[in-house]
């Protein structure tokens, strides 16, 4: 209800900020926003919080160009970056320094590169215009997802998510362009192997 | 693993190019070398099925329309605002 109210008023008179209904209208949105991409409840609540204040001390150079929920979502997307940032640094290099051979042997056999018996893509049996399968199936790869390492499931959020350049994740999570890709492989072939493991 | 070995045969190679595949341009060769393995292997053309399906899933997944049903606490909000109004009033 309360979406469709705020898109009238962007079409019909300029945008202004209503700081006494934010909550209201906005904190739902931005918490399932934060949650679903940090996946704790505490710091996505806290990240909630910390937009609404940051966003009252800059509400004077809103400039209006998008709607309050935009302008709102734009301030709790840059703190989501900056844990996913933090996360992936405190982790440490072994995360970062990828040896991808040693890794993708847990997949495919070192010597000529095909998948291991044990671990060949099976079919997963379901028709995902089921909505009840589906819906199963997705919860099945949230907790996949919550168990891939920190900077995989950053870069990974960041890409499939957020649709983000392949330069700016780099750039945020300081990962050089290959090791971007490797991440995204590695990330594709455990989640799918985690589903796999977890469905069937 | 020193030589290269050919790409018709290597599933570790394929399965990167599916996933490049998906999120940039793959260079000429790399699409030659990736259909030419999947002309071959089903398990990479299952991969590939799947790997297809999962980014949907996280798409919609993750797409705010379809998460209506994650809210805060009513307590937790009431709060918030408070908080806020108590700020617009400082300032």
């Amino acid at each position: 209800m309360s979406i469709a109210k705020s898109e009238e008023i962007l079409t019909t008179a300029p945008v202004t900020l209503d700081p006494h209904h934010w909550v209201a209208n906005h904190a739902d949105y931005l918490f399932s926003y934060a949650i679903t991409r940090i996946n704790e409840e505490e710091q996505a609540r806290d990240l909630v919080q910390e937009t609404f204040l940051a966003a009252l001390q800059r509400i004077d150079k809103f400039e209006g160009r998008s709607s309050e929920r935009t302008w709102l979502t734009a301030i709790l997307k840059n703190k989501v970056i900056d844990i996913y940032r933090k996360k992936s640094s405190g982790l440490g290099k072994n995360t970062t320094s990828l040896d991808t051979e040693q890794q993708d042997q847990d997949f495919f056999d070192p010597y000529d590169g095909h998948w291991k018996k044990t671990h060949r893509p099976e079919p997963f049996g379901i028709d995902t215009n089921d909505p009840l399968m589906n819906k199963e199936l997705k919860s099945i790869l949230q907790q996949c997802m919550q168990k891939l390492p920190a900077l995989w499931l950053s870069v990974f959020a960041m890409k499939h998510m957020d649709e983000e350049s392949t330069e700016l994740i780099c750039e945020e999570l300081r990962v050089t362009p290959s090791n971007f890709w490797v991440i995204i492989h590695r990330a594709k072939l455990n989640l799918r192997a985690c589903l796999q493991k977890n469905w069937i | 693993m020193n030589e290269l070995k050919n790409m018709i045969y290597n599933c570790r190679k394929a399965t990167f190019l599916i996933e490049k595949k998906q999120l940039a341009a793959l260079t000429l060769r790399e699409q030659l070398e990736l259909r030419i393995h999947l002309t071959g292997c089903s398990f990479c053309r299952l991969f590939q099925k799947q790997s297809i399906g999962i980014n949907k899933m996280v798409y919609e997944l993750f797409h705010p329309a379809e998460n209506r049903e994650i809210r805060l606490d009513d307590d937790y909000k009431k709060k918030l605002q408070e908080r806020i109004e108590e700020k617009l009033d400082k300032n």
